[in-house]
């Protein structure tokens, strides 16, 4: 479990993030949707230590690490796994050496039980037979998926999704979907993701919590997300023409 | 100042949080081979027409016939040794290693791998650069060596083939009056260009911001300031070693 308390953000005088707090609880994928340039990435940045926030904590377990030292630092960050945007794939290194790469570095595993561990990865993202290929090779959904192996490799306990579908077609999105939502339930770890397609949301969201110009403006599931009586919350799901038909359809009836 | 603060602070955090001693000797290994291996060609190129052209025009101004020819390989030996391997192949390295290690970097950094190895508790700036820094150190003086080697040899078949001098005189001349501490002191000035190159480029590279643009400025900065200091550090190491 992930709890966020009060957490604030500001750069260079302009304030990003007003006080946020949240719990994302284990087993579940909790989502952290907003409008682009609302401060979606930076709040999650905040939460893996990327940037430091300027009050609040973050704790893991109850481990604080905001405040805690380097060694608990070090120690949470080994338990996390994070896919990024664009997928962050190292370009010097193919496939199978990216997914390797965090056993390589933190681990002192023999070679043929890394090998395994890969290609159980590899494998639970649905590719097999690419190992050998380099990113600039392979398809943006597959760089996404190798990106979902090599942050499980090492048995992270919690899982961070930068925009997963950004770039991606709607089939490959859903499918990546259900990936990191079969993955969070199956190895039972705590996942956050940042998106705005609200497919994901409709999806996987267990927990999703709205974002608006640095404040936390909504929280609940996908189940009562149409129920919420926030101005700025409708106007971002019916943005989209297909949910202003459904609404309208669902009015009809 | 506030850039060199934060380049003393960067350069600070090479040194904690490091990853196992194995991982840093196959990293060494493979940036050695970037950095000193693939450097080979144009060293020996740029070298070789440096040395060939020092000779051609030595003897183009030593016309007085109270000078003796040897004095050409002479001036040769003692401006390839003390300037032109160490000095001048700095300025080629900077182009060659410098602006790689910046755009490397710079790439990493834009499309998140520095994050994601941040996020993985891998100390970035230890992992990436604490080995191209090591290599540059350990490749340089090799590369200066070579590059010495090779301009005088350079030089030589200029000025033979040319018979602008003999053979016999070139080879009085590189061995009359030498002096070794040149030569400690070329390779103690090959070491001090080594880090300030991969240093600077490091630096430059880590901290780019924004997009593809940027990593060219980043690329282009990283050889300036480089040459730039090297330049610098030559007037100063001169002043304080000669």
């Amino acid at each position: 479990m992930i709890e966020i308390q009060n957490i604030h953000k500001s750069f260079e005088g302009k304030q990003v993030l007003h006080g946020i707090s949240a719990t994302f609880e284990k087993g579940k994928t909790n989502l952290i949707i907003g409008a682009s340039g609302t401060g979606k990435s930076v709040l999650l940045k905040n939460i893996v230590g990327l940037i430091q926030p300027d009050a609040g904590s973050v704790l893991y377990d109850g481990r604080d690490f905001t405040s805690g030292d380097k060694d608990l630092k070090t120690d949470v960050r080994r338990e996390i796994g994070m896919l990024f945007q664009g997928g962050a794939l190292f370009d010097s290194k193919n496939v199978q050496e990216n997914v390797m790469f965090p056993l390589n570095v933190l681990t002192k595993m023999p070679k043929d039980e890394k090998l395994d561990r890969v290609n159980t990865c590899l494998a639970k993202v649905g590719l097999e037979n690419v190992n050998k290929k380099m990113p600039s090779e392979i398809s943006g959904g597959m760089k996404k998926r190798v990106g979902i192996a090599r942050a499980i490799v090492n048995h992270s306990k919690y899982l961070f999704c930068d925009e997963p579908n950004s770039g991606l077609d709607p089939q490959t999105s859903i499918r990546i979907d259900n990936l990191i939502k079969e993955i969070t339930e199956e190895l039972n770890i705590t996942t956050v993701i940042v998106t705005h397609d609200m497919n994901s949301v409709m999806e996987i969201g267990d927990y999703v919590m709205f974002i608006h110009q640095g404040h936390k403006l909504w929280e609940g599931n996908n189940q009562n997300i149409f129920d919420c009586q926030v101005k700025e919350l409708e106007d971002f799901i019916f943005a989209n023409n297909l949910m202003r038909a459904i609404r309208d359809q669902n009015k009809e009836k | 100042m506030k850039s060199l603060g934060k380049y003393v602070i960067f350069i600070g955090t090479l040194f904690v949080r490091r990853e196992s001693f194995g991982t840093y000797i196959r990293l060494i290994f493979d940036e050695s081979v970037k950095i000193g291996v693939n450097s080979i060609l144009i060293f020996a190129i740029v070298s070789s027409f440096m040395g060939a052209v020092t000779t051609i025009e030595t003897a183009y101004n030593l016309i007085s016939p109270l000078i003796p020819d040897y004095v050409i390989s002479l001036v040769v030996r003692d401006m390839t040794i003390l300037e032109l391997a160490p000095t001048i192949m700095a300025i080629v390295f900077a182009g060659k290693v410098g602006s790689n290690i910046a755009g490397e970097l710079g790439t990493m950094r834009i499309t998140e791998q520095i994050d994601a190895l941040e996020v993985m508790g891998i100390n970035s700036t230890s992992y990436l650069v604490l080995p191209k820094i090591i290599a540059a150190l350990f490749m340089y003086p090799m590369l200066v060596v070579l590059a010495g080697f090779l301009s005088i040899y350079g030089g030589y078949l200029a000025g033979t083939l040319t018979g602008v001098i003999t053979g016999t005189e070139f080879i009085y001349g590189i061995r009359y009056d030498f002096v070794e501490y040149n030569i400690i002191f070329a390779l103690t000035k090959s070491f001090v260009f080594a880090f300030l190159v991969a240093s600077i480029s490091a630096y430059k590279g880590f901290y780019t911001e924004g997009g593809a643009l940027e990593v060219g400025v980043a690329s282009t900065s990283a050889v300036t300031n480089s040459c730039i200091a090297i330049l610098l550090a030559d007037y100063l190491l001169a002043q304080l070693l000669l």
